[in-house]
């Protein structure tokens, strides 16, 4: 491979992106074509870090090239590449959707610059080596966020964002804290420094109330128990574009922090903190799958899923045995790909129907095959059945909490599974197979939604492929999952490398 | 000195939690505001609060102990400009939900919570 800056060729080619369709604010065919471009452009430099990092273990780079501790370092190991190349895939995939889902106004607003300046806030997250640099793309993220999440000024939107930012602030805040306590305890904000100093530092208690701080900041980012009552209120209410991103990405976000802050810097009493991890991932999972069974909208079902599943990557986190953690990497993917794929499908129902209240839905199997059929790979994936992807993500981590002992975790995790399954076969029974209900009027018909909607379908069958793809061939993806995992626990490579020693 | 901070930090975040539990609009931007300021005061606040002690070293370095640290410094003022980005945001937020959704009372805002 000829010798690139690949480690920061991601985060230009989306601030490129970024600042070239600005210089078409009055023009939004120009800006589309830039967002699909630059998005696959992001798409092709992800892959590139991926197999960079791949054949060199870890990237490293000093920005400014000031010395290890004192400047920023960026630094991208397995699990971080993975991310960006998960989050490039889901980028490529909504920008397609979009063409033919946002509407003009939406997109006179400036619906593409955000998204990219958004996914730049969310790469650079993913490959910061510094914890207040983390914060900084925390917020580059969150504030495009915010402007995604009320585009358009609906009435649903706007009472859904209120809730969304202010929490979304107050965990900023929380997160700021956390970092001036380490600060003021060990000198340092660079990660690898951070994690040589933690376990040989006198305060193990001051350590402790820090990654309290840390647990409220990335908590409520990552939706956990009980700090998600934001998620459902908010992510239902954007387009469906917006909402699928989200929903894929940015609380993935806070679980990515969460993973790296867990293995690599409290460590120094596990027993302690991953103990109450177990406890929380438990609740996460339960109370998120309630909400589910409780919901009679399609997007709101969904959206409780989503905290639901980030019970079992918590879990994965929690339970730190190489495995574990090979499978909340693993879940993780699957996660991204299937819950964001689910969203496009509920917005396809929208736009065939005009709204997405289940008991109002149905006859779509009738009618329309093609969309029942992408549904029922995610959907049955979504809910672990072999061979589908989320199948091998749940037995890795069921296994492996057996291997653990946590039998109580386990048995959790595979009852939430169950009521996963009945949740969906509630969307299945209502919108897909029953009949028509009385006097309501589908707005569409299968060739019309072929020749006026077809892109709506090229971006959800891309993401179909993508997770039979995992479903069928896990091996590559369990083996990358299982190197990160490897790396992750293995702490030393990370400080020796990113500090150049 | 440091114990009146770290009372006004306090009483800070005691009442801007406090305002953000009332119902009004107005007293939940006042208690957004207060929350960033807590936080920022908090940060600056671990680098060391001294008196007549600018932290430029020479051949002091044996009074490095008498000085603050100028980085939470720094740190301070990047956390000051992205909290007041957000909180801008906030206002003209709950402006806008104020005139669409015409009500001024935070529980009226449920309609994305209810089971249809």
């Amino acid at each position: 491979m000829p010798d690139l800056p690949y480690l920061i060729l991601p985060l230009w080619v989306l601030l490129f992106g970024f600042i070239a369709s600005l210089f078409f604010w009055k023009y939004w065919k120009v800006q589309q074509a830039l967002g699909l471009i630059f998005s696959a452009l992001y798409l092709l430099a992800a892959g590139l870090l991926l197999v960079a990092v791949y054949q060199n273990d870890m990237l490293v780079l000093q920005i400014g090239n000031w010395p290890a501790p004192y400047g920023i370092t960026l630094v991208a190991d397995l699990f971080s590449a993975m991310l960006v190349l998960i989050s490039a895939i889901i980028t490529l995939a909504i920008v397609l959707y979009s063409i033919q889902d946002v509407s003009q106004s939406r997109k006179k607003k400036g619906f593409y610059p955000l998204l990219l300046i958004m996914l730049c806030g969310v790469c650079g997250s993913f490959l910061t080596g510094d914890i207040f640099n983390l914060y900084v793309w925390f917020e580059v993220m969150l504030v495009a966020s915010f402007v995604l999440i009320v585009l358009g000024n609906d009435k649903a939107q706007l009472e859904g964002a209120v809730k969304y930012v202010i929490l979304s602030f107050i965990s900023s805040g929380f997160l700021l804290m956390g970092i001036g306590i380490l600060y003021r305890l060990t000198g340092t904000l660079n990660m690898a420094d951070l994690a040589m100093k933690i376990p040989s530092h006198p305060n193990q208690s001051g350590m402790t109330i820090s990654a309290v701080f840390f647990f409220m900041g990335f908590g409520i980012k990552a939706a956990l128990f009980p700090l998600f009552s934001w998620l459902p209120a908010s992510y239902p209410t954007p387009p469906i574009s917006v909402s699928a991103l989200m929903a894929g990405l940015l609380t993935k976000v806070g679980v990515y922090a969460f993973i790296r802050f867990f293995t690599l810097l409290f460590v120094h009493n596990t027993a302690l903190t991953h103990g109450f991890l177990l406890i929380v991932a438990g609740l996460t999972m339960f109370f998120g799958v309630l909400g589910a069974v409780a919901q009679n909208d399609f997007k709101k079902v969904l959206s409780f899923h989503i905290v639901s599943q980030i019970g079992y990557m918590i879990m994965g986190l929690a339970l730190f045995t190489k495995w574990a953690i090979a499978g909340a990497i693993f879940y993780m993917a699957h996660h991204i790909i299937v819950k964001s794929n689910l969203f496009l499908i509920s917005g396809i129902v929208k736009h065939i129907n005009g709204h997405s209240l289940l008991i109002r839905l149905g006859g779509l199997y009738r009618h329309f095959p093609f969309v029942t059929l992408l549904f029922t790979i995610s959907a049955f994936s979504l809910a672990g059945i072999p061979p589908l992807s989320g199948f091998w993500g749940k037995f890795i981590l069921a296994k492996s909490g057996l291997e653990s002992e946590q039998y109580f975790i386990v048995f959790v995790s595979l009852m939430v599974g169950l009521l996963t399954l009945f949740s969906m076969t509630k969307i299945w029974k209502h919108a897909f197979w029953s009949n028509t209900p009385e006097g309501e009027d589908m707005q569409l018909t299968q060739p019309q939604l072929f020749k006026n909607k077809y892109m709506l379908l090229v971006a959800s069958l891309f993401l179909t492929v993508c997770t039979l793809w995992l479903s069928l061939y896990p091996d590559l993806a369990l083996m990358l999952s299982q190197k990160a995992s490897e790396q992750l626990l293995d702490p030393q490579v990370y400080i020796k490398k990113a500090l150049n020693q | 000195m440091n114990f009146i901070i770290a009372l006004i930090i306090g009483i800070l975040f005691t009442s801007s939690v406090f305002l953000m539990f009332q119902k009004s609009f107005f007293k939940l931007i006042i208690g957004v505001i207060l929350f960033g300021y807590a936080t920022i005061f908090f940060i600056f606040t671990l680098g060391g609060v001294t008196k007549d002690a600018p932290p430029l070293l020479s051949n002091a370095v044996d009074k490095i102990q008498d000085i603050a640290d100028p980085l939470p410094q720094a740190l301070t003022l990047t956390a000051i400009v992205i909290s007041i980005g957000v909180q801008l945001f906030i206002i003209v937020l709950l402006k806008k939900v104020h005139e669409d959704v015409e009500t001024e009372d935070l529980d009226d805002l449920n309609t994305t919570d209810s089971i249809q």
